[in-house]
Order: structure tokens, then sequence, then C-alpha cells
């Protein structure tokens, strides 16, 4: 197959299925920061603010596979 | 074919120095924010007019975020944090003005800002702690965890850099797709989105570096 091809489906596989772990992880740390809110209101500044730098630590593992699918589709040595 | 969002085009040459986009973009943010610090601490008195409470609120509340962050007096990282706040503020929402770039979308900012940080972090850890309590950090709490610790921080200061390019590319990269497929008015929520992911991301940039610092400074 064609090394161009099989770079297009490799960057959508990236994408694809590296957003599920972070979008399950974000889902339960978001639940639980609710709950802790709904039980605590008067800490909700401090568990807002965790929860807003443990999202982006999260989020860092679908940036990192957005990063790849960028690099096979624009930096790819192997497409030139 | 849609340009590179990993390359940025040059400008202009300086001699044999390159100046590319992203550079021109900051140095006008640059001008801007001087000039604007400037006229607002032009005349300080002790009943403050709009601009001066307006920006005694905003330092305020800067130092407010770093003492709860670190526990500590936010005097000494007020001047390098608070910058970092406000210039990733300016930068990430300079994508909304109509023909500029944002300078953090390109790679070379982001890296440059980590960076910064990277060496700030063991400026200060160094500055309180003294070279040798510094390092001997690094061995804390185990011995066992020194490679890991080593490895953590350059690996954290890459997910710093990687975390604000890519929020902030990836958001005007969906722009510039929608606005492809869809036309003109369809991607307005998403620039609102964008606004809210710039502010976030600059937030969340300034609180990790607040955490770093506050890492290798120690505790009391």
């Amino acid at each position: 197959m064609d090394p161009k091809i099989i770079s297009i489906i490799g960057a959508a596989l990236a994408v694809s299925i590296g957003s599920i772990g972070p979008a399950l992880g974000e889902g339960r740390s978001v639940a639980a920061a609710m709950d802790a809110i709904a039980r605590q209101p008067e800490a909700a500044g401090t568990l807002s603010r965790t929860l807003f730098v443990g999202l982006a630590m999260i989020e860092t593992m679908a940036i990192y596979c957005l990063v790849v699918a960028l690099m096979l589709l624009f930096a790819n040595p192997y497409t030139r | 074919m849609i340009p590179s969002p990993l390359a940025s085009s040059v400008v202009f040459r300086i001699g044999p120095i390159p100046i590319a986009r992203p550079v021109v973009t900051t140095w006008g943010i640059m001008v801007l924010m001087a000039l604007g610090s400037r006229l607002a601490t032009r005349r300080l008195r002790v009943h403050p007019d709009l601009p001066q409470t307006a920006l005694e609120a905003l330092i305020l509340a800067v130092c407010g975020q770093i003492e709860e962050v670190m526990r500590r007096d936010c005097g000494p990282f007020l001047p390098l944090l608070g910058t970092l706040f406000l210039y990733l503020c300016a930068a990430n929402l300079s994508g909304v003005v109509p023909g500029v770039r944002a300078p953090t979308a390109g790679l070379e900012t982001p890296a440059a800002l980590a960076t910064i940080v990277f060496l700030a972090v063991h400026y200060f850890g160094v500055r309180s702690r003294g070279v040798l309590g510094y390092l001997a950090s690094f061995a804390q709490p185990k011995l066992i965890m020194l490679p890991l610790n080593i490895v953590s921080a350059v690996t954290r200061t890459f997910s710093l850099m990687v975390r604000l390019f890519g929020n902030i590319m990836s958001g005007e990269f969906l722009i510039a797709l929608v606005v492809a497929l869809a036309g003109l008015i369809v991607p307005i929520p998403l620039m609102a989105l964008e606004i809210l992911v710039a502010i976030v991301q600059a937030y969340i940039f300034t609180v990790l570096a607040a955490v770093f610092i506050g890492a290798a400074v120690g505790g009391e």
C-alpha cells in the first residue's frame, strides 16, 4: 500500500483510539469532583482548581495523540 | 492542501536570522502590554481610577492563586508568573483577532515559555535550598527515585509545551477546517469555545508553573 494512505489511516486511528482513554478519565474525574462539591460546597474553589489542573494533565494524553497524528500527516519522513 | 500547523512562515530576515510570524506577533503583544501597563501605572494614587483598580484586582487575583498553590508569600514569584499569565492570555486571545495567528499556536513560543519555566524551577530551587540541598531534593523520598525525578523534570517541561501548543493549535485548526467545509458564520460557537480554552490554558500553564516552582522551593 501507498505510505500516504497508511499514514492517513494511522493518523485517524491515533486520534480516535487515543481519545477514548482520556475521555473516560476526564469523565470519571469530573464526576468525582461534582460529587465532592455537592457534599462540601465550601471547598468548591480548591476542588475546581485541582480539577482543572488534573484535567489538563489527563488531556495531555489526547493532545499527544493529536500531535502524533499531525506529524504523520504533515511531517512524515516516509512520504517524502 | 492545508498548510502544515507544525511549520511557521518567515516574514522577513534581519541579516542571516529569519524572523517568523509568531515572533512578530509576540513583539506586537509585548509593545501593547508594555505601553498599556505604563499608561495604567503612570499616576498611581491611594484612591485609584478605573485602570489602576482593574490592574490591582488582576494582580491580587494572580497573587492569591499563587499563594494558594504554593503556600508561601507570592512576592518573589509574582514578576515571573504574573507576566506569564498576562502574556499567555494576550497571546492565546490574539488568535481571535482577524488576520492574526496566535503565537502559541506554533511550536516555538510554547517551547520558549516551557524553557523559561524549566530554568526558573532550578533557579528558585537553588536560591531557596542552596545547590547541594536542591540536588539532594532529587533523591527524595528515596535514592531509588533519582532517575525518575530527573526524567520527570524533563518530561513535564515537554508536556507543558505540548499541552499549550496542542490546545491552541487544534482550536485554530478546527476552525479553519469548519470554515473550509461549512462557510463563514458556522464556526462562531467554536470561536466562543476557543476564547474559553485560551483563558483556561493560560491559567493552567501558570498554575502548573507555580506547582513546579513550589515543589522545587520545598516546604517552609
